[in-house]
């Protein structure tokens, strides 16, 4: 067992409405899929949200396209309009949730890269 | 009405995008000799709410800035080739947009039909009364101020009405943002607005045309990842409908850019929150089963979105006066760089103390980290940096006016009185406009569409 950058498994985008941040997760490879739904947990994003205020996640998941959808209550910060950080729309953080750590077992899929 | 395949095109994705970028979208649906449309999205939350501002300081103002830029390289192309204008570059002022699209007309001796899509308006409306918070605001205080705007998002009836009306160019304010292609496509199809899964196809179709080159090949490299082709000139996408809603997305002939399941997957997904229940308000938009099917390179079509009927009450933009924002940055380079940083940093707040300014603040020191982190720098205290390099302290403020200027002189101030070799001091204030989301029962709201003439004459 050893750990990868999520950037080495799957593509991300972000997008807001209000405070709302929405955050895809698509897998370069289906042969990852099940990693991905077992090691990105709501659990985990809200974990990696948690210090900018979020509240609450929702996973969406969509197995036949290979992606995820996170919905993350309150980590805007009060959203564009309100928040003083220098990215408010929350653009970057979709490379934020892609250097989350995850656990990957021997597949050479998922350390190919 | 037709049953023939009908091609739509994206021109901008956002207020801001690229203004030469529907020149080849247009060129490659004109060659086609069906006619068609072209979408123009440049209406966000903020660019909306920026655009009340706009309208404020002068009536004839507040459409989007770039317009003319957008139009003036198509517009008699496009109304040569058939091609019917959509764009919601109306934003705060849809009257005055619709009158600027007809003055650039005369100036190349054309009068197309202008059709103005209006309703979305609703500041002083009883209906605001009895709306509510979206669920999404719901951890966010209400301002206390009198709103300055109320925009509902409007559906794509009266877009597809005004084409019907014989529109060349349609302006509209505030619509759901997929209604801009659902409207032509409901024109030129005829379907009924009750044959929810076709609804829905044409609202996907709009969703993934809305944001532009985000589905061919923008805002999606990552180099050495997903690498993009001649970034510099991306292909807008166009899609060919089928009179089923089954699409082909593909982008014109020698452009950059690329469009495959992986650009289209990403801008599938975006900002759609519930991939099962998109609510916008034509229809519910499921795009659980959508099939993805690369059929040649830069061609994929697109099946398998399924409709409910659209939510009873509609989301409206309410626009609040904000507070003022002051930004002002330093560098510091060399060694011990990131503690004259900090440095800084500490003495501007002990600054802001001794002179009894009280702003929001929120202070970060690019090169270490920042857009990750949160106001009270927790990832950055947690020793997220090294301790040489060039880095910039970053400092936003917001209150009222005098209080935000005050702190951001302050900043200016560190060039003499702060840590050693300081430099590059940038200051900016700005006003800003706070918005939330609102839902207004639908049958509150009333759309309709009128044709500019009088203005011609």
């Amino acid at each position: 067992m050893t750990t990868v950058p999520l950037h080495r498994l799957a593509h991300a985008r972000t997008g807001d409405k209000g405070n709302r941040l929405n955050v895809s997760l698509i897998a370069h490879d289906r042969e990852n899929w099940d990693l991905l739904v077992r090691e990105v947990t709501e659990a985990r994003v809200l974990a990696l949200f948690a210090h900018r205020g979020a509240s609450a996640v929702r996973r969406y998941l969509m197995p036949s396209l290979g992606a995820m959808n996170f919905v993350v209550e309150d980590a805007l910060e009060g959203g564009v309009n309100t928040a003083l950080c220098l990215d408010a729309h929350g653009k970057t953080l979709s490379f934020l949730l892609l250097s989350m750590d995850v656990a990957v077992d021997s597949n050479p899929l998922a350390t190919a890269l | 009405m037709s049953g023939q395949p009908f091609l739509i095109g994206s021109g901008a994705g956002f207020s801001g995008d690229r203004v030469d970028a529907a020149i080849p979208v247009i060129a490659a649906i004109a060659a086609e000799g069906r006619g068609g449309a072209i979408i123009f999205e440049t209406l966000g939350e903020r660019t909306l709410a920026l655009g009340q501002v706009a309208r404020q300081a002068d009536p004839s103002k507040g459409y989007e800035p770039l317009l003319e830029q957008f139009l003036a390289p198509i517009l008699a192309p496009a109304l040569k080739a058939g091609i019917t204008i959509v764009g919601n570059f109306g934003a705060a002022n849809p009257q005055a947009a619709a009158k600027a699209v007809a003055k650039l007309a005369q100036a190349h001796g054309l009068a197309p039909r202008i059709a103005v899509v209006t309703g979305d308006d609703m500041l002083g409306d009883p209906a605001f009364e009895e709306s509510e918070l979206w669920e999404g605001d719901a951890g966010l205080p209400t301002p206390v101020a009198a709103p300055l705007a109320v925009n509902v998002y409007l559906g794509a009836r009266s877009i597809a009405e005004a084409i019907h009306a014989g529109a060349q160019v349609v302006v509209t304010g505030r619509v759901a943002d997929p209604a801009l292609a659902l409207g032509p496509l409901v024109a030129h199809f005829g379907w009924d607005w009750d044959d929810l899964d076709r609804i829905a196809a044409g609202t996907l179709i709009g969703h993934l045309l809305e944001c532009g080159s985000q589905v061919s090949g923008g805002y999606f490299a990552d180099p050495g990842v997903k690498d993009v082709p001649d970034m510099a000139r991306i292909g807008f996408p166009i899609a060919e409908v089928m009179a089923d809603g089954a699409a082909v997305l593909m982008k014109p002939p020698a452009t950059g850019g690329r469009i495959d399941i992986a650009t289209v997957t990403e801008q599938l997904l975006y900002e759609i929150h519930d991939p099962a229940a998109y609510l916008t308000p034509d229809v519910t938009l499921d795009v659980t089963g959508v099939r993805l099917e690369q059929l040649a390179p830069n061609r994929v079509r697109v099946t398998g979105a399924r409709g409910r009927p659209a939510p009873p009450r509609l989301k409206a933009t309410v626009s609040y006066p904000g507070e003022w924002l002051g930004e002002a940055g330093i560098s510091y380079a060399g060694p011990n760089a990131l503690a004259r940083a900090e440095l800084a940093v500490c003495t501007i707040r002990e600054r802001l103390a001794i002179r009894g300014l009280k702003p929001r603040l929120r202070a970060d020191i690019l090169g270490a980290v920042s857009v990750f982190d949160d106001d009270s720098a927790s990832l950055r205290q947690g020793g997220a940096a090294s301790g040489s390099g060039d880095y910039r302290a970053h400092f936003a403020f917001g209150g009222d006016e005098a209080t935000v200027r005050a702190a951001c002189q302050e900043v200016g101030a560190l060039y003499c009185c702060g840590p050693a070799g300081g430099g590059g001091v940038r200051i900016q204030v700005t006003p800003r406009i706070v918005t939330r989301s609102r839902m207004i029962a639908r049958e509150k709201v009333h759309a309709h569409f009128a044709i500019l003439e009088e203005a011609l004459a």
